[in-house]
């Protein structure tokens, strides 16, 4: 290379540098201290020593680990697609210019402000056995009300709805900018063609938002393998770990049994079940963009 | 938004909607196909009402100023979806697109996406979108505006031609003139939201209802200029400001009670001269040469413009002083309120 286009790099270099020492300092040597730190026996007052992959094949057989991993699947998958399809649904009902819709619009993304805590608490409210919200309806439809969060069976549904409830705000309005896009002369040509307004819905508006549609489901099945407070705050993981989610397991690993090491192995077995599921959307994301192109 | 509106379309013509953007013409259109709602009338195809009816329902078809293809299906896709819709039958829908595709040569693109096309290409499509269902009433929102002018012309053409293949009446809005010079049997002049003369492009031409679309129709503009009614026979004589006559064929007995009138003159019509039969004096501002002749826009003593033609090898340039010889035969008056008066028809 000459000097001059060496030269020439350097100012591009200071310009993007404030940025690399950031994602160095604050991801990438964490991610690799991360890893160094997973192959050693160690907590988190003293030194460890190295252990190679004996953490890993501890938690390959550790059945808490497992139920945890197993839990956060399971959790991810009931609140994704109820969260998406709730999401479009209501992106759909308030994409008018209306005052109303506006309204309404503010009032569904509210619940996206508030903090893992207050969210817990309302629904605490709502789910608590006695004198709960749900309890009461329960008990005015007849029913003997159920401990919505300590009955094995209730405690991840109990997680899914209060989670689903807090994190429609940011699906809906990317849905809702995704329909903004689509040009409103579709809509009459589809008139026009006779289109039925189910027709309409799965042929122009459905395949539009294609993109929109494996972007939120991409985020929110990161997000949500990543639950955390809803379990600790709301179940505590129970009952008896039915609802412990794999940061749960990580924590309490950590701050309850000081295993740094061993939490750390788990963490990265998660971050690779993120990153699997990462790069599998962003596989089919590329596959759904072919042949469209920008035109129209 | 539009006013007063009646209008009658024959089974077979091809109608140009022209008028400036807003003038109210793609209003009417879409009123047409069911896309917008008229306040009050009535819209009626082949002796049925058609503005209650849903736009799928009405027997018409619109290519759209964007096109509106579907940006996620193939052509084909995009050309059976009204009449899959329609539940006409697989084999059918495949010749008919076939046929169409054959017509308007877009077979090899069948398979492709819309993003994947080039303008005209798309604009093909769309067309073709139209065409397989067999519509009673084609209609066609500004459909070259998005082509370059090359195009526009090879697909102006192709337009003319495809009327004589297709047992329907098409309407065409468009701001273009020469497009709706050359393709309409009768042209639909807006302005302001109202109709301002139904005719056959020459009568248009020839015999503007009034001074919107003297000045509106033709390139270059039509000159107007203020004139006095003069005394004389039959046919009205005027002064210009200067006090040259000016000899018209316009029936004297069909102009208003007003000595105050306007004279309209198209270039062609207003000569470089230096001869006796000069009328008035102007001083040239700018000589366009477009080869087989030249335009010339001058300016007269009292500031009004004038357009006059030229010879093609004209020796003018801005500034100088011309006489300009009036052919007053041709010439059209205006009265107070912007009517047009012409020359008994011939």
């Amino acid at each position: 290379m000459s000097g001059a286009a060496v030269r020439r790099r350097d100012p591009g270099l200071a310009f993007v540098a404030p940025f690399l020492l950031v994602y160095l300092t604050v991801l990438i040597l964490p991610t690799l201290h991360g890893i160094w730190l997973s192959l050693h026996r160690i907590d988190i007052w003293g030194d460890g020593r190295f252990a190679g992959l004996a953490n890993y094949s501890r938690l390959l057989a550790d059945p808490i680990f497992w139920q945890s991993m197993v839990n956060t699947i399971f959790v991810t998958l009931m609140i994704v697609p109820v969260l998406t399809a709730l999401a479009l649904g209501i992106a759909l009902a308030l994409n008018r210019a209306t005052r109303g819709a506006a309204v309404l619009r503010g009032i569904f993304f509210s619940s996206a402000i508030l903090s893992v805590t207050i969210v817990t608490l309302i629904w605490r409210f709502i789910l608590a056995p006695d004198a709960g919200l749900l309890g009461e309806l329960w008990q005015v439809a007849g029913w003997t009300p159920l401990p919505f969060l300590s009955a094995p069976g209730f405690a991840l549904w109990a997680l899914a709805l209060t989670t689903i409830w807090w994190s429609i705000g940011v699906p809906m309005l990317l849905f809702l900018a995704g329909l903004q896009q689509i040009p409103g002369d579709l809509y009459e040509a589809a008139a026009l063609d006779r289109a039925s307004r189910w027709r309409t819905f799965t042929k122009v508006t459905l395949p539009s938002l294609k993109r929109t549609t494996i972007l939120v489901v991409m985020l929110q099945t990161a997000a949500q393998l990543q639950m955390f407070g809803q379990a600790q705050l709301l179940t505590g993981g129970g009952p008896s770990g039915a609802s412990r989610t794999v940061v749960l397991f990580i924590s309490e690993t950590v701050f309850g049994r000081w295993e740094l090491g061993y939490a750390q192995a788990a963490a990265e077995m998660l971050f690779v079940l993120i990153l699997g599921v990462t790069l599998l959307q962003y596989w089919l994301t590329g596959r759904a963009g072919e042949g469209e192109g920008n035109g129209r | 938004m539009l006013d007063a509106v009646d209008l009658a379309v024959g089974p077979t013509e091809f109608i140009a909607f022209l008028g400036p953007s807003g003038s109210g013409k793609t209003t009417l259109l879409r009123i047409i196909a069911g896309l917008e709602t008229a306040d009050a009338g009535e819209v009626m195809l082949d002796d049925k009402r058609i503005d209650l009816l849903a736009p799928g329902e009405r027997n018409v078809a619109m290519v759209f100023q964007s096109y509106a293809l579907y940006p996620h299906m193939t052509v084909a896709e995009n050309m059976a979806f009204g009449l899959r819709n329609a539940r006409v039958a697989p084999a059918e829908i495949d010749r008919l697109i076939g046929d169409a595709a054959r017509v308007l040569e877009i077979e090899p693109l069948l398979d492709r996406k819309p993003g994947q096309l080039s303008g005209g290409q798309r604009q093909r499509v769309a067309i073709g979108r139209a065409i397989v269902k067999q519509p009673r009433l084609f209609l066609l929102d500004e459909p070259l505006s998005n082509l370059d002018a090359a195009l526009r012309l090879r697909t102006r053409v192709e337009l003319a031609q495809l009327r004589t293949r297709v047992e329907a009446g098409v309407i065409m809005v468009t701001h273009d003139q020469a497009e709706a010079m050359t393709l309409a049997d009768r042209i639909v002049v807006f302005h302001d939201r109202r109709i301002q003369q139904v005719a056959a492009p020459m009568e248009i031409y020839l015999r503007p209802a009034n001074k919107f679309v003297a000045q509106f129709v033709g390139s270059p503009a039509m000159t107007i200029l203020p004139v006095r009614l003069a005394d004389g026979g039959e046919h009205a004589a005027v002064n210009l400001g200067n006090g040259a006559r000016i000899e018209t064929l316009v029936p004297r007995s069909s102009l208003p009670q007003s000595a105050a009138l306007e004279l309209g003159l198209r270039p062609e019509h207003v000569r470089v001269s230096d001869g006796a039969d000069a009328a008035i004096e102007a001083k040239v501002l700018l000589v366009e040469r477009l080869g087989e002749r030249s335009l010339v826009y001058a300016q007269l003593a009292d500031g009004a413009a004038i357009t006059a033609e030229d010879k093609g090898l004209s020796a003018l340039k801005a500034g100088d002083a011309v006489g300009l010889a009036i052919e007053g035969q041709a010439a059209h008056l205006f009265g107070p309120d912007g009517t047009g008066f012409h020359r008994a028809a011939q």
